[in-house]
């Protein structure tokens, strides 16, 4: 767009000129339309069919007759039917464990390999492509690796009885209770080596004359990145929650691979609730109830942040 | 919502794929075809299909998309027939093709089924699914059954086992590989293999007429009955005697387990023959069906179907050409010689089938004249898609300890189903 802004012409008095400015500054609006109305009938005009839907008594077919709010009232009911729990309410419990497993440790391992890294070491250019690796495969290709690599038979528990240790035991991916910690594992290891490209980005920019204003006043290395650089990273934390948040809400690939579609029904995640019910079960009011509430769960993060970051611009 | 655009964009793909073969084929001398038959030995049946139709001089228009179950395929034929260009027909599984007839997509094949006198040699109970309102509108191409077991016979001689004839017997059975130092029951530990067993051991358990009372029927008594819980107690039994990293195996993995000789048996549709037949593996000689003790005479079946759907007039006669040929005697006994199954004609003869389709065919035939020819509840040939899932929730919570008793799990079942309905 830039290159069209630069190249207009000196002659504005001329009537072809101005009708040429014209288009010069509608062209972009022309680009853009395209993509703009794609958005907006297949982003936008679905995410209302599927809040129409909702509404409906859509079954393997989408439906026009509507039964008011008589799937949120079930939807309502599972998620407090605990007894056997249901699979909406596993679903959703099972999405705070993952989501506060995998955001928090992708966090964590992706700031501390960035300051780690960020300590002008030898060899960083073949150290941080390694550590970045993982992102290049996509989460299902990550999903069965880990599963292969997890399975007490074939995998970690059958190595380390081999080399000695037999008392060894590790069978989370094969019990229904821990396996949703499995698919965080396998999640963690895929995306924390993103969130540290982040943080090193982040830590680049940091001005080494506060870095050397720090150590002349005495403190602490510690000290320095608690009290100072950390802080100074607010906006690529709020970035990555942002990231990290949406993946695991939308995360259905990695957990079908990693448990083997999901035995006891105890790695439902409201993603693979909503893809069941709304292709295999035909019950696609129900999905689209579902789709729904996720949908408002992401709002409901991604809301308060862009009022935030809008708020920040305009101080 | 990101993936749900992702699923409309993909299905919106699928629909364009569907309009420009649609419009290639001007030729009425064409059949198009959706399937998901895409590994070896479903492709090496499918041929025989292509064959023959090639000897009448039609072209075969393949649209396949993969994906064990079909799921993908279901999705990707939804947005054809929504876009109103559907293919000439579509392998499809119990309810969808109910649900396409309902929605009065399909076509009307009654001029063939007639002449051919299709009502007498198709199964009773799978006419079902094949016609609407008498209307043939959907051809049966195989009939699978879910209650078998399959053997390694080196295992069973080495341990002296015999054939069981009941319950009991293969709990003994089950007890005596224990002893001898193999994995008894090589089981897949997914929602639906673990609803699959439960088909057979309720049929074990409380008799064709009970499992007709409780899954066609859904009547209360029988779905909150002893016997049930009884169902129950018996499916828990056979639980002790897996391996424990069962949870989340892939049922081919089961099977070769049992090829392998690292576990005695597998229940498991009569599919997992094909895993025998590619490694080489003879019935009879190295592996041994029977049916799950117990239900011996019961046939629980689940079948592979191509519907027929209401294309122009200019792409009829294909369409005839296609049911007739899929539909005829020759068809039908090599096809499933090569696919494993059972010809969906009780008229087909067993010559060229093993050991284990000769005694599927003479099953098939009694079963049908006796009334004991009923549908799996677990592949969605019992109850419509809605009610299964909720079959295979309950059970596989129960199987893996989330529901703690027969008793929560009578009472969750009797709700779920319902709940479903």
């Amino acid at each position: 767009m830039k290159t069209i802004a630069v190249g207009s012409p000196s002659r504005t008095d001329a009537p072809s000129g101005s009708l040429r400015t014209k288009l010069q500054m509608m062209l972009p609006r022309i680009v853009l339309a395209p993509s703009f109305a794609l958005v907006l009938v297949f982003v936008y005009g679905f995410n209302l069919w599927t809040f129409f839907l909702s509404f409906t008594n859509s079954k393997a077919f989408a439906s026009t007759h509507l039964v008011g709010i008589a799937n949120y009232v079930k939807m309502w009911n599972w998620t407090f039917e605990t007894d056997p729990p249901s699979n909406w309410h596993t679903a959703l419990v099972n999405m705070v464990i993952f989501g506060g497993l995998y955001v928090g440790f992708c966090l964590f391992l992706g700031l501390a390999l960035a300051i780690l890294l960020d300590q002008k070491i030898r060899g960083e250019g073949i150290l941080r492509p390694i550590y970045l690796y993982p992102l290049a495969l996509s989460f299902i290709v990550t999903g069965t690796a880990w599963k292969l690599f997890l399975d007490p038979r074939i995998g970690l528990e059958k190595a380390v009885h081999d080399w000695g240790w037999t008392s060894f035991h590790f069978d989370w991916v094969v019990n229904p209770s821990k396996m949703i910690y499995c698919v965080a594992i396998a999640g963690i290891w895929q995306s924390s080596g993103f969130v540290m490209a982040m943080f090193l980005a982040g830590l680049r920019g940091v001005d080494s004359e506060i870095i050397k204003a720090a150590q002349i006043d005495g403190a602490t290395t510690y000290a320095t990145y608690r009290r100072i650089i950390i802080p100074m990273m607010r906006p690529v934390f709020l970035s990555a929650i942002i990231i990290l948040t949406h993946l695991a809400i939308k995360s259905y690939d990695l957990v079908l691979s990693v448990t083997g579609k999901n035995p006891g029904g105890a790695a439902e995640l409201p993603s693979t609730f909503m893809y069941s019910f709304t292709f295999t079960r035909n019950q696609m009011a129900v999905g689209s109830t579902s789709a729904v509430m996720m949908l408002a769960t992401i709002a409901a993060i991604m809301v308060p942040y862009l009022y935030s970051e809008l708020r920040q611009k305009r101080t | 919502m990101k993936f749900r655009s992702i699923l409309m964009a993909s299905a919106m793909v699928a629909s364009a794929i569907g309009l420009s073969s649609a419009a290639s084929a001007a030729d009425i001398k064409e059949v198009q075809m959706l399937h998901w038959w895409t590994s070896g030995g479903e492709a090496a049946a499918l041929k025989v299909l292509k064959d023959d139709l090639a000897k009448k001089g039609y072209a075969w228009k393949d649209v396949p998309v993969a994906g064990g179950g079909g799921e993908a395929a279901m999705t990707a034929l939804k947005a054809m027939v929504a876009a109103g260009n559907p293919p000439t027909a579509s392998q499809i599984l119990g309810y969808f093709a109910v649900d396409y007839a309902e929605a009065g997509k399909l076509a009307d094949m009654n001029s063939l089924a007639v002449k051919e006198g299709w009502a007498k040699v198709v199964p009773t109970a799978l006419q079902k699914f094949t016609t609407t309102n008498g209307k043939w509108d959907a051809v049966p191409i195989n009939i699978h059954s879910v209650n078998w077991v399959w053997l390694n016979k080196a295992v069973m001689d080495k341990i002296g086992g015999t054939e069981p004839k009941n319950f009991d017997d293969f709990l003994a059975l089950l007890d005596k590989a224990k002893a001898g130092g193999v994995i008894p029951l090589a089981l897949g530990g997914q929602p639906w293999q673990e609803a699959t067993l439960f088909d057979s051991v309720v049929d074990s358990t409380g008799g064709t007429d009970f499992y007709k009372k409780a899954f066609i029927d859904l009547d209360a008594a029988a779905l909150k009955s002893d016997t049930m819980k009884k169902a129950f107690d018996n499916l828990a039994k056979l639980r002790a005697y897996t391996d424990p990293n069962y949870a989340g195996r892939d049922w081919n993995l089961a099977t070769a387990m049992v090829i392998k000789g690292d576990a005695l048996v597998q229940v498991m549709g009569d599919w997992a023959k094909g895993e025998f037949k590619a490694a080489n593996k003879e019935a009879g000689k190295d592996f041994l069906c029977y049916r799950f003790p117990g239900t011996d005479g019961t046939v629980i079946y689940n079948t592979d179907m191509f519907a027929m759907f209401d294309v122009s007039a200019d792409r009829k006669a294909a369409q005839l050409a296609l049911a007739d040929s899929a539909m005829s005697i020759e068809v039908q006994s090599a096809f499933n010689i090569v696919k494993g199954s059972v010809p969906a004609r009780i008229d087909v003869p067993d010559t060229g089938f093993d050991a284990c389709g000769k005694k599927g065919i003479a099953d098939v035939k009694s079963a049908n004249e006796k009334g004991t020819f009923v549908g799996s509840m677990a592949q969605n040939y019992a109850q419509p898609p809605a009610v299964a899932g909720a079959y295979h929730d309950v059970v596989t919570k129960f199987f893996h300890g989330e529901i703690k008793s027969s008793d929560d799990a009578v009472k969750a079942l009797y709700s779920a189903l319902n709940g479903a309905k």
